[in-house]
């Protein structure tokens, strides 16, 4: 079979069957932008800015949706587009108390601002009706701000939590300037379906669902940075990006291109991250006293004690009454010193992991 | 796990047993919500009504501990009704006209007289996954913290290879493993049957290949499990070194736990919180933390990820393997020169068939699944694809043995225990971070209504739970999760120190203990009381 194209802005697109135009653009120089896009879920076609022309076809269609077609003639940047987008986003941010929001609000929170950008559109030529009330004050839960000022009714939230999660926990009530973001009864999340995955927040392009925790770091001198890691929890093995600001922990948002997650995450992988920076963290070696407490030593000390410890055991009870249990939670370097520790010090086998319990 | 994660989508029949997935393993658990969407059929087998359940075609509420019994009337429907892959069987097993014979005898009927479990539904479990073009087993601890875990495994293996549903996409036998990097812990060659790369510790071969490359003669016989070690703190064992684990509170029977490491002449532990376990030591060392460090773990799938360090640590906190070097140098050993987790590592792979064709740089991106046997080889994410490791895949003749407890008179209910979503094992993590109270901030004991009105028991009120080893006081939370007669706790809260009860027994080739089984007495308490060990 010979391969399919078809042509974006002049250039020859090789596609696979039942991929969309905007899927095929991806690879190609074009900038097609999206708001209520995330490759993760179905195609939408709500925020009709991905609109592209076809040659052939009387309307503008909505890229994110339209399956490539073999010879298809597209084209992404015309003129009229273009203004059709400005318009689009600046009615969008005419929704909106703010356009602006702080980075830490979530991983996809920079959308509408960056579009503003783009399309110099805080004009604020529209003026009016917004649609969404903030549920700020009266849910008090710890993750999850829902400030649906914000809200351009974009429904990634409502789609990430069927689509991604399979949890259904929220939706919509009303139409038009009435739509508001709720969940059942339309009552806090802690009483819904909801798990607190943080999955509605990675996903909403405006800050309208954001990090409340990350939030509490807004202050916080100096640029964020991010680092890949894994999450510490379960057997998953979720990607994550630690967010950092200086020597602080500030956040956690999840790795779209994560292996094993794909961009998900759970509660504890989201949320549970502060642990790291308690002031309850051990800071220095401790070793048993006189008094038969622990009290700080110094690395020499406690290294010295605890080795002296290993060879006065094994002097006088043989080498086979030393024992080591390496742990689960650590990285494979740590596993691997402790049963080189027992193998290569102690010649023995002495060695096991929590797997048993 | 024998399939991929990005598996779980795939599978057209789903089959989980022992498994909470979606408070365990939620992002997992997305995977099977999202075969679901497409049409996939779920079978869920669990004492509990897990909210897994609520989800699936088929509900198989059996016993806890009568796992082996359901698998049985399972196999003897798919065998009864032609249901077996043939071809699979004559190509890649041994066994199988045995093991066909053999369950023959174990009925549907035979199987609910033990499990509880409507014949009907069993049945209809062995129809649905018999028939199955893609079915996937997925199990937790559910079904290895028995004392009869590895039967429970085998019979699902058994029920895996009669219809052909392993070595292809969407199929399989997944364990699901619960600990950021417990695979890895096995990997790297901390137990004590085998060395680094599952290389056993008793095949000679292997023991002059470590011979050699850790500079001394190896014991040529199998190392203690952590069970029989801590049974011999104080007699055999004296001193031992513990990273990173709260054994006192994680571990079944806590009074035996810490009469053992209370017995020992030196204990050294590892972490980064001051756990219950740490409190015992006679040296503790400051670790780093998630976060803090550079290393290498491996999750369920087997895939080998780097983790990065982003913040420095708190005060002289440093990492695990530049503790336990520092600590073997001042022993006087050889070959602890290491200056970074790089190095660690990539001695790992220097000696881990499973690990040759990888490296520090190369797994950068997490792109690979062990086996990574060489070089350019591009790893391994569905396992026995064209043979198995002993070439032919066994069948094994299981017959149903009783838990270690049964209920009776004095203790006349069956107690399991588990996760909940929100908090993580001992809770030394997520107790210390910060909103995770608002949504679970108490242990409860999960009882059936019914069963609470029958007790004399008050919903929110308080109850003294006994077992054969001790007694603890924990509030009661009337709910259907519970099936009647049977009650669940975590163990998370060290208040509600729920393995004080636990621990009535052990696999005994695993030696594995039977968190899952456990018999107690309930009665009604008007205050909570200090928790006893007997």
């Amino acid at each position: 079979m010979s391969e399919r194209h078809i042509e974006i802005d002049g250039q020859s697109v090789p596609y696979e069957e039942g991929e969309t135009l905007l899927e095929a653009a991806g690879r190609t120089d074009a900038e097609i932008p999206t708001l209520c896009y995330d490759p993760r879920l179905e195609p939408f076609g709500g925020c009709r800015l991905c609109v592209v022309e076809i040659e052939g076809s009387h309307n503008p269609v909505a890229s994110c949706a339209r399956k490539c077609e073999d010879g298809m003639v597209v084209r992404t940047a015309t003129d009229a587009l273009e203004q059709h987008r400005k318009t689009l986003v600046e009615m969008v941010c005419s929704e909106n108390r703010q356009v602006d929001v702080d980075p830490l609000s979530g991983f996809a929170s920079q959308e509408l601002a960056v579009l503003a950008d783009r399309y110099d559109a805080r004009t604020q030529r529209f003026v009016g009706r917004r649609s969404g009330q903030s549920r700020v004050d009266d849910d008090d839960n710890p993750f999850i701000l829902r400030d649906y000022d914000q809200c351009i009714s974009c429904y990634r939230c409502v789609r990430v939590c069927a689509e991604q999660e399979g949890d259904y926990a929220i939706s919509v009530k009303g139409r038009g300037f009435d739509t508001q973001i709720t969940v059942e009864f339309d009552g806090k999340l802690n009483e819904s379906a909801c798990t607190f995955c943080g999955q509605c927040v990675a996903t909403c392009p405006t800050g309208a669902l954001a990090d409340r925790k990350a939030l509490r770091h807004v202050d916080t001198p100096g640029p964020i940075e991010k680092t890949r890691t894994i999450c510490p929890y379960c057997g998953v093995g979720c990607s994550v990006d630690l967010l950092t600001k200086g020597d602080s922990l500030v956040g956690v948002q999840p790795a779209m291109d994560g292996p094993a997650n794909k961009g998900a995450l759970c509660i504890k992988g989201q949320y549970a991250y502060d642990f790291v920076q308690h002031g309850d963290r051990l800071t220095t070696p401790l070793l048993r006293g006189d008094d038969g407490e622990l009290h700080p030593a110094s690395w020499d000390e406690a290294l010295d004690v605890a080795a002296a410890g290993f060879l006065k055991a094994r002097d006088e009870h043989g080498r086979h009454s030393i024992y080591a249990i390496a742990s689960g939670r650590a990285p494979h370097e740590a596993a691997y010193t402790t049963q080189r520790f027992i193998r290569a010090g102690f010649w023995t086998n002495h060695v096991d992991n929590c797997s048993r319990a | 796990m024998s399939n991929p994660l990005e598996d779980m989508s795939k599978p057209d029949v789903i089959f989980c047993i022992g498994t909470n997935m979606t408070e365990c393993h939620p992002v997992a658990a997305t995977g099977i919500k999202k075969a679901l969407a497409k049409g996939a059929k779920l079978i869920v087998a669990d004492p509990r009504h897990i909210p897994l359940a609520k989800l699936a075609d088929v509900v198989l509420p059996l016993r806890v501990g009568s796992d082996v019994a359901l698998l049985l009337g399972m196999a003897h429907v798919i065998a009864r009704e032609g249901l077996v892959d043939e071809e699979f069987l004559a190509a890649r097993t041994s066994g199988g006209d045995e093991f066909l014979a053999h369950v023959a005898k174990f009925t549907p009927e035979w199987a609910e007289g033990i499990s509880g479990v409507p014949a009907a539904d069993i049945e209809a479990a062995g129809l649905l996954f018999g028939r199955a073009e893609r079915g996937a087993i997925y199990y937790t601890l559910g079904i290895t913290e028995h004392i009869c875990g590895v039967d429970n495994v085998q019979s699902l293996c058994n029920l895996a290879l009669m219809t052909g549903n392993i070595g292809r996409e969407g199929t399989g036998i997944n364990p699901m493993r619960g600990q950021n990097n417990i695979q890895g812990a096995g990997d790297c060659g901390a137990l004590p049957n085998n060395y680094v790369g599952f290389q056993p510790v008793t095949d000679p071969a292997n023991q002059a290949k470590f011979a050699e490359a850790y500079g001394h003669e190896v014991d040529l016989e199998l190392g203690m499990t952590k069970v029989t070690a801590l049974e011999q703190c104080g007699d055999q064992i004296r001193a031992m070194l513990i990273d990173g684990e709260n054994t006192l509170v994680t571990d079944p029977d806590q009074g035996h736990c810490e009469h053992a490491l209370k017995s020992l002449d030196h204990l050294v532990v590892i972490d980064i919180f001051l756990t219950d376990t740490a409190a015992l030591a006679d040296v503790v060392f400051p670790a780093t933390a998630y976060g803090e460090t550079d290393g290498v773990c491996t999750n369920t799938e087997r895939r080998v990820q780097r983790l990065r360090a982003a913040v420095p640590p708190p005060g002289e906190a440093r990492p695990d393997w530049w503790i336990i070097s520092q600590m073997a140098k001042r022993c006087g050993f050889s070959g602890f020169e290491f200056e970074s987790a790089k190095d660690v590592f990539n001695e790992i792979c220097s000696l881990s068939p499973t690990y040759a064709g990888l490296n520090w740089d190369r797994i950068a991106d997490g792109a690979y699944i062990w086996p990574v046997p060489y070089d350019g080889h591009p790893g391994t994410p569905i396992l026995h694809q064209d043979e198995f490791i002993n070439g032919r895949g066994l069948f094994k003749l299981i017959e149903y043995r009783d838990p270690a407890e049964v209920v009776c008179d004095e203790f006349p209910v069956w107690l399991t225990t588990g996760r909940r979503l929100q908090s993580y094992h001992s809770r030394t993590q997520t107790g210390r971070s910060s909103g995770i109270d608002y949504l679970l901030w108490e242990e409860s004991l999960e009882v059936h209504p019914d069963d609470v009105a029958d007790w004399g028991l008050t919903d929110g009120g308080w109850c003294r739970m006994t077992s054969a080893r001790g007694s603890i006081s924990i509030k009661v939370k009337a709910t259907r999760q519970s099936p009647r007669g049977t009650v669940f706790a975590s163990f998370s809260f060290s208040d509600v120190p729920v393995n004080v009860l636990t621990g009535s027994g052990y696999d005994p080739i695993t030696q594995t203990a039977e968190l899952k089984v456990c018999t107690v007495r309930i009665e009604p308490a008007s205050v909570p009381e200090p928790a006893i060990s007997t």
